[in-house]
């Protein structure tokens, strides 16, 4: 079978894997660098760049902007959010790294053609202290358009679409590339090269979601990102950071649409079914995590918790109360109704726009359901569990900070000679693939990705000699990659139905084995977010018979064996969380997760970074801890 | 997986092909939809010259399919395990606005229009037309700063 592969083999200087706002920003960023060293640039996405990753729908928000040059806010404050945000657990000088540098991307997606809103005066409208309001529909093309504009036009780079990537290529120590196949065609790509940057998206359908029949597909995060940056850098043996710290958005429930704009725009209150706010009535409740419970605003996790204590009270559903938000308005404008129709149509189309630029299903389910949001209030709900170290979770691979922005005490623990170089040479992580520099979102993540590809170039500028790839890797990836296509052929004649048959198992029943495994032990929706000790050994174990079974997973054609691959990613993903949930002996993130056995934080032992690494040569896991050092005081 | 084998024979789903619009992009190497589906979801039957989605059950209803196909033979019939049926939201985009026309289940309709970009097509210059650096790789300035910045320099802790 793999014969029937032609190999495809591509040298060049950076490789950029991913399509998303890291890979884009990084390819716009390298473009500049390489031109100038007379270096070569290859980007590989697993989809259209056009339209690929998270912003594929586009975005109503961009939710990091600091305000530096009007001095509205500064650096410090950006990381003192984020570290409240995260319960204390954040890498500083990456948050302040990416924050010193983000408003100068969002100038550039402003001038290469975004439409960010503007007042009067001029200046952006803000939806939130950090948050710009943007027409964000074509967000992805706008900023692809600059990375293909980049890449292409004098040469330097070139990009290759349909390409799903699977694994690193390793020289020893040092990362040497990275192996694929295209979804199109039967060739297999072999990418030798001096750096790398991982910026593959986090992972969803890890845990299993809310629905289970056709909406499956409409989770939070979309479907097309599956722990790829996770496997990637796991594989090749980096250090893992806040594996623990996954992300549970809550949102207007079945659809996901965006909650911001309620909250922040029209200033809605969530309520219970008694009417009941329990960010008023639970206020107690956040003492027991102070100091981070007492900070302004309340952390993302704590404000789920609040409301999933109302839910397991039986006081749901929890509602957005639209109806009340918009009748406040209109008592403002009472006197003028003219300017009140005006007014009413204003946020009617923000309401409407919010959804229509980012969860086109939400505007469906409301129009399904007649809703009239100044008669009636809407659901919301927590979302299962996500992998995307780049919004509020903060999962990811260890990288090196900058050295400027480090301290006596940070410098020998969090600086390494290349700004966001994973513990293995020439291996580069941004966006949601570097992890405990949360916050960064659709702004923060492209200019991750810009910092990563300077970075990378100075990399190879200083290491500039071709790693060697030994022939018998390149065999043996060729092997495995191939092998469930091998299997469905060998054996589907065997049995009346190709779905059902003992040699092997389809993807999507493995992914749904995955998904209860997650689900019932790990804490997912249907666990109430809760688990314990034994819970997770048990998920352990059953994740043990699982790996041994993606041995025996089979693809009919090239579609289904890049859903076999996504699923060993997750798999992995799944490891390293379950791995690192059962490590932290605390509750920290209680509305993230809730150890029932540990059901305290404890700032004295567990205020510290779990890390994780899996050893490539022995197949072993170490668990360590890893110190949070403050520098912005 | 009974369910799905039925999903794959036709046009229910998600993202739902119209037989009688659909023209295969006229047979063309690769069609819109296929080429832009970021779940690689959109296939050509090429019998009848016909796209499908061949796994609604992975489709994000991310529209990217039915903003491109030239035809409009694309449209979104909501998920159906939670969705109540008869509405629609259907987009129009042109190379500077979209235009959405929401149908409730009740028959109300409403219309929206919104701005996509400012700029021609294809016209994103890299740099913004921001100066770029005068810096050598070890200083963390990146290529457009500190001019895209609008400060006179980048902030750091090392004075
Ligand atoms: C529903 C939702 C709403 C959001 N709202 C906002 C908002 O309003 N404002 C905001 O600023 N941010 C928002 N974000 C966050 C923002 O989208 C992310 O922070 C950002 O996209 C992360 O960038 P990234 O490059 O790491 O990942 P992505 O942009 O997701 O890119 C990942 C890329 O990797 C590719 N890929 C994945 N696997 C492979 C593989 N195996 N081989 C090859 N390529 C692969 C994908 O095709 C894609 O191109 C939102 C996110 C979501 C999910
Ligand atoms: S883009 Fe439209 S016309 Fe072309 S194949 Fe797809 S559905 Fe048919
Ligand atoms: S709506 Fe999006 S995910 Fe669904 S088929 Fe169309 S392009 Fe693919």
């Amino acid at each position: 079978m793999p014969a029937q592969f032609e190999d495809v083999v591509v040298e060049t200087d950076l490789l950029i894997l991913g399509g998303g706002m890291a890979a884009c920003g990084a390819a716009v960023e390298a473009a500049y660098w390489a031109k100038k060293h007379g270096l070569k640039v290859t980007l590989v996405d697993k989809a259209a760049v056009d339209r690929s990753g998270a912003v594929a729908m586009g975005l109503s928000a961009i939710n990091q902007y600091i305000g530096l040059k009007d001095g509205q806010n500064t650096v410090k404050d950006y990381v003192e959010y984020v570290r409240n945000d995260l319960m204390g657990i954040t890498r500083e000088d990456l948050v302040a790294n990416i924050a010193r540098h983000v408003d100068s991307t969002v100038h550039l997606f402003e001038k290469w053609g975004l439409p960010i809103w503007k007042d009067e005066q001029g200046n952006y409208v803000h939806e939130g202290r950090w948050q710009l309001m943007i027409n964000g529909e074509s967000y992805k093309v706008v900023v692809a358009e600059a990375a293909k504009n980049a890449l292409l036009q004098d040469g330097v780079g070139q990009i290759f679409e349909r390409v799903f990537i699977v694994g690193p290529l390793m020289d020893g120590d040092r990362c040497a590339g990275a192996v694929g196949f295209s979804v199109r065609e039967n060739k297999f790509y072999v990418f030798k090269a001096k750096a790398t940057i991982v910026a593959m998206g986090g992972a969803v359908h890890v845990f299993r979601p809310r629905s289970v029949g056709e909406g499956l597909g409409r989770a939070w995060y979309p479907p097309w990102n599956a722990g790829s940056s996770a496997y990637f850098t796991i594989q090749a043996g980096a250090e893992m950071t806040c594996q623990e710290v996954r992300f549970i958005p809550v949102r207007f429930k079945d659809a996901y649409g965006p909650v911001g704009a309620w909250f922040l725009l029209f200033k809605s209150r969530a309520t219970n079914a008694l009417g009941g706010d329990y960010m008023v009535e639970r206020r107690d409740e956040l003492e027991k995590w102070a100091p981070y419970g007492r900070v302004k605003p309340i952390p993302a996790n704590l404000r789920n918790w609040l409301g999933m204590l109302d839910v397991m009270e039986g006081k749901g559903p929890i509602y957005m109360r639209t109806e009340e938000a918009i009748a406040k308005i209109a008592e403002q404008y009472k006197d003028d109704p003219k300017l009140y129709q005006k007014k009413m149509r204003e946020l009617e189309n923000e309401a409407w726009e919010d959804f229509l630029d980012m969860t086109i299903s939400q505007a469906l389910l409301w129009a399904a359901t007649n809703v009239e949001p100044e008669k009636k209030p809407s659901e919301i709900a927590p979302a299962e569990p996500y992998f995307i170290g780049s919004h509020s979770g903060a999962s990811g691979a260890w990288v090196s900070g900058p050295e400027d922005l480090q301290t006596d005490e940070s410098r020998p623990l969090y600086f390494w000679g290349y700004t966001n170089m994973s513990t293995v040479k020439g291996l580069f992580c941004a966006g949601d693939a570097s992890g405990a520099s949360s916050h960064k979102f659709s702004s923060g993540s492209c200019t991750e990705g810009r910092i990563a590809a300077k970075s990378a170039i100075k990399f190879i500028v200083e290491n500039n000699t071709m790693p060697n790839v030994d022939e018998a890797q390149v065999k043996a990836w060729k092997e495995r990659i191939f092998r469930p296509l091998e299997l469905f052929e060998k054996h589907k004649n065997e049995t009346t139905d190709p779905d059902i048959n003992p040699n092997y198992i389809r993807p999507r029943m493995f992914m749904f084995r995955l998904q209860k495994i997650m689900d019932e032990y790990a804490g997912g929706v249907s666990a109430q977010f809760s688990t314990n000790e034994a819970l997770l050994k048990r998920a352990l174990e059953l994740l043990g018979y699982l790996k041994e079974d993606s041995e025996k997973l089979a693809a009919e054609n090239l579609h289904e064996l890049m859903r076999c691959w996504e699923n060993i990613h997750r798999m992995w993903q799944a490891e390293a969380h379950v791995r690192s949930v059962l490590f932290r002996e605390e509750t920290r993130w209680p509305g993230y997760y809730f150890r029932a056995d540990k059901p305290k934080m404890d700032e004295e032992n567990w205020r510290v970074f779990v890390n994780c690494r899996w050893d490539p040569k022995t197949g072993e896991w170490q668990m360590f801890k890893r110190p949070v050092i403050r520098i912005f005081d | 997986m009974a369910p799905i084998a039925a999903f794959q024979k036709g046009e229910i789903m998600p993202s739902y092909v119209n037989v009688e619009k659909c023209d295969g992009c006229k047979a063309l190497d690769r069609t819109a939809c296929q080429y832009i589906c970021p779940n690689d979801l959109m296939v050509l039957d090429r019998e009848k010259m016909k796209a499908y989605n061949r796994d609604p059950s992975m489709c994000w209803e991310c529209y990217n399919c039915v903003k491109i196909c030239p035809t409009q033979a694309i449209e979104v019939r909501g998920y159906a395990d939670f969705i109540p049926m008869g509405a629609s939201v259907t987009p129009m985009r042109s190379t500077d606005s979209i235009m959405w026309t929401v149908k409730f289940r009740n028959g109300q309709i409403k219309r929206f229009k919104f701005p996509i970009r400012t700029t021609p097509e294809g016209s994103a210059r890299p740099d913004g037309g921001f100066e770029t650096a005068d810096t050598d790789l070890s200083s963390p300035v990146l290529f457009t700063e500190p001019a895209s910045l609008g400060l006179p320099e980048v902030f750091t802790l090392k004075k």
